[in-house]
């Protein structure tokens, strides 16, 4: 549906995008994924015909965003970052415009604005200014605009942004029951979003491509060993944190142990194991053979988080903006 | 064109929903009131010095009323006009809507016609507001028609370019008042170059007085309708709407 190659676009003196190439099958949910100043935005500009690449091509539908804009403008929905409202329309007026300016012809357009008023759950502001709209309305009402048209393609630059988690909730609904007939890139630095609701993943970093894979498969990728959370109940100074750490480390398998906290009468470790070895029954009994309580043993996953830390960072080499967005999560 | 007349309605509706179209139709109208009690004080004033002296002679309205009106009227319209246009292109790029227009499936040369036609008709109400005071001259007095009708559309086509100009104006920054005072600069300028000449026939004068926008009024103001202006005008507002997509179409390369 969507087809990226070479894509590079320079502005005066930087490269925002750089020689990036992916594709988007039809009916899915693509997240773009990057820290802030990536080239997220600016990709999604080249797509939307909104910016001419400066080197490469883009295609939509089969149409080159270049020379056919008309078409590709036709085929997509797209929501700006900061959604493009007119303060001064009411609800209703704003999407009929909208409606009209993508194509929708009169017979239709009062059919279509309660369909997409009623996807979006605005019906309660229909009729009033958009300007005396709250943040989360605004954010539903260029949701609104962007699918008014049921376009194949729908472009969302970070479509939950400064919305309450029960909104988020609701937009990743929305997204999801679209999902299927329409292929959706969604922006975000948000990872669970990703998580959530993307069927496939691509990381970008200082424009330059870093990682395309399903959400499933970039997490295995990075995750060779198996890593475990170890709880043991400790009262009164017993057992002592260091003689549980080396008898961990005992255990056949383990790599690494590294005590996590040692506060309110528990000991937390984090256990690692060599590659491809199940430590859990062993780390088990050695804790329950040496007469101690084990209250708490269970895997720790990779988080995508951290599989975008880690990707960014090899790029940026400290990767300090990835570092400070993801932390905010 | 159904684009055009969409943008179009939307745009000339903006203008209602505030002030301004109020505001700048209530100033207009006032000025000219004032102007037009101010002249015919004068020229009743003046008919009876006339007939004291026994040498009455019939008022022509259309000189010595309408015709120095009218030209007061275009040099108002250069400092409404830029209260017009400096909306038009800048508050879409300040706002961010510019992202809207320019990814839906519309052609630039759309937005832009639809853009002027809804300042022009905005130019259009703001003028209405005269034709309340000649109205009244035609109701009591027996001005001739044609000339009244030669000059408005001399008017209309002033307006026309210089609202093309304010547009043009209008797509280089997202800062309003840059845009309406860069708009308002050139107009006073244009307004000024015809000064300049008013005395003189060299070359460059004649240059300088061919570009002034406000000169080719005076032929329309007199009553005559010399195909030299309307080309002029038209050609005006051609070229200034083809720059304006130039530069439209420049921001996509420079933003």
């Amino acid at each position: 549906m969507i087809k990226v190659e070479g894509l590079t676009k320079r502005y005066a003196r930087t490269v925002a995008v750089d020689n990036i190439s992916f594709e988007v099958e039809k009916g899915q949910i693509v997240g773009f994924l990057g820290p802030n100043g990536a080239g997220k935005t600016t990709t999604m500009r080249v797509l939307t015909c909104f910016l001419p690449p400066t080197a490469g091509t883009a295609t939509v539908a089969g149409y080159d965003v270049q020379t056919h804009p008309i078409e590709v403008k036709r085929r997509i929905g797209y929501l700006p970052e900061s959604p493009p409202l007119y303060p001064e329309m009411e609800v209703d007026e704003y999407l009929e415009f909208t409606g009209k300016l993508k194509g929708i012809s009169s017979a239709d357009i009062k059919k279509r604005v309660d369909e997409v008023v009623g996807r979006c759950a605005i019906g309660d502001v229909r009729k009033k200014l958009i300007g005396k709209l709250s943040k989360g309305y605004r954010q539903r009402v260029g949701l609104a605009q962007a699918i008014i048209h049921n376009p194949d393609v729908l472009i969302l630059d970070e479509p939950t942004s400064g919305l309450d988690p029960k909104q988020i909730i609701e937009i990743r609904e929305l997204l999801k029951s679209l999902a299927g007939n329409h292929t959706i890139i969604l922006s975000t630095h948000i990872l669970s979003e990703v998580e959530h609701s993307c069927e496939r993943v691509i990381i970008i970093s200082a424009g330059k491509l870093v990682a395309i894979d399903s959400v499933a498969n970039l997490t295995n990728r990075l995750r060779g060993s198996e890593s475990v959370a170890l709880e043991v109940e400790a009262t009164a100074g017993t057992p002592d944190p260091t003689d549980v750490q080396q008898r961990l480390e005992k255990v056949a398998g383990v790599s690494r142990v590294v005590m996590k906290d040692s506060r309110s009468g528990r000991l937390t470790f984090e256990v690692e194991s060599l590659q491809g070895r199940q430590i859990r029954p062993e780390l088990a009994r050695s804790v329950v053979t040496a007469g101690w309580n084990l209250s708490e043993l269970r895997p720790v996953g990779l988080s995508l988080e951290e599989v975008f830390l880690q990707l960014t960072a090899a790029e940026t080499k400290g990767g300090a903006p990835a570092e400070s967005e993801a932390a905010k999560q | 064109m159904r684009l055009v007349f969409l943008i179009c309605k939307k745009e000339f509706k903006g203008y209602f929903v505030s002030p301004i179209a109020y505001l700048l139709m209530a100033l207009f109208g006032l000025i000219f009131g004032f102007a037009l009690f101010t002249a015919t004080r004068d020229v009743v004033r003046m008919g009876f010095q006339a007939q004291m002296m026994g040498q009455a002679q019939p008022v022509n309205l259309n000189d010595m009323i309408i015709r120095p009106l009218l030209g007061f009227a275009s040099t108002i319209s250069l400092f409404l006009i830029p209260m017009i246009t400096m909306r038009l292109i800048a508050e879409e790029k300040k706002t961010g809507t510019i992202e809207l227009l320019l990814t839906s499936p519309v052609r630039d040369i759309q937005i832009i016609l639809g853009k002027w036609t809804a300042a022009m008709l905005l130019y259009l109400c703001i003028l209405g507001m005269s034709v309340i005071d000649i109205a009244m001259l035609f109701a009591w007095g027996k001005p001739d028609w044609k000339p009244v009708v030669v000059a408005y559309l001399g008017l209309i086509l002033q307006g026309g370019c210089l609202l093309a100009i304010g547009e043009f104006i209008s797509t280089l920054t997202k800062n309003q008042i840059i845009a309406g005072g860069v708009t308002f600069f050139v107009c006073l300028l244009l307004w000024v170059l015809s000064w300049s000449t008013a005395f003189d026939s060299g070359a460059t004068s004649q240059v300088i007085n061919y570009v002034s926008i406000v000169t080719h009024f005076e032929n329309f103001s007199k009553g005559i309708l010399d195909f030299k202006d309307l080309v002029f005008y038209l050609s005006m507002i051609f070229f200034s709407l083809f720059i304006t997509s130039r530069s439209m179409e420049s921001l996509r390369w420079r933003s």
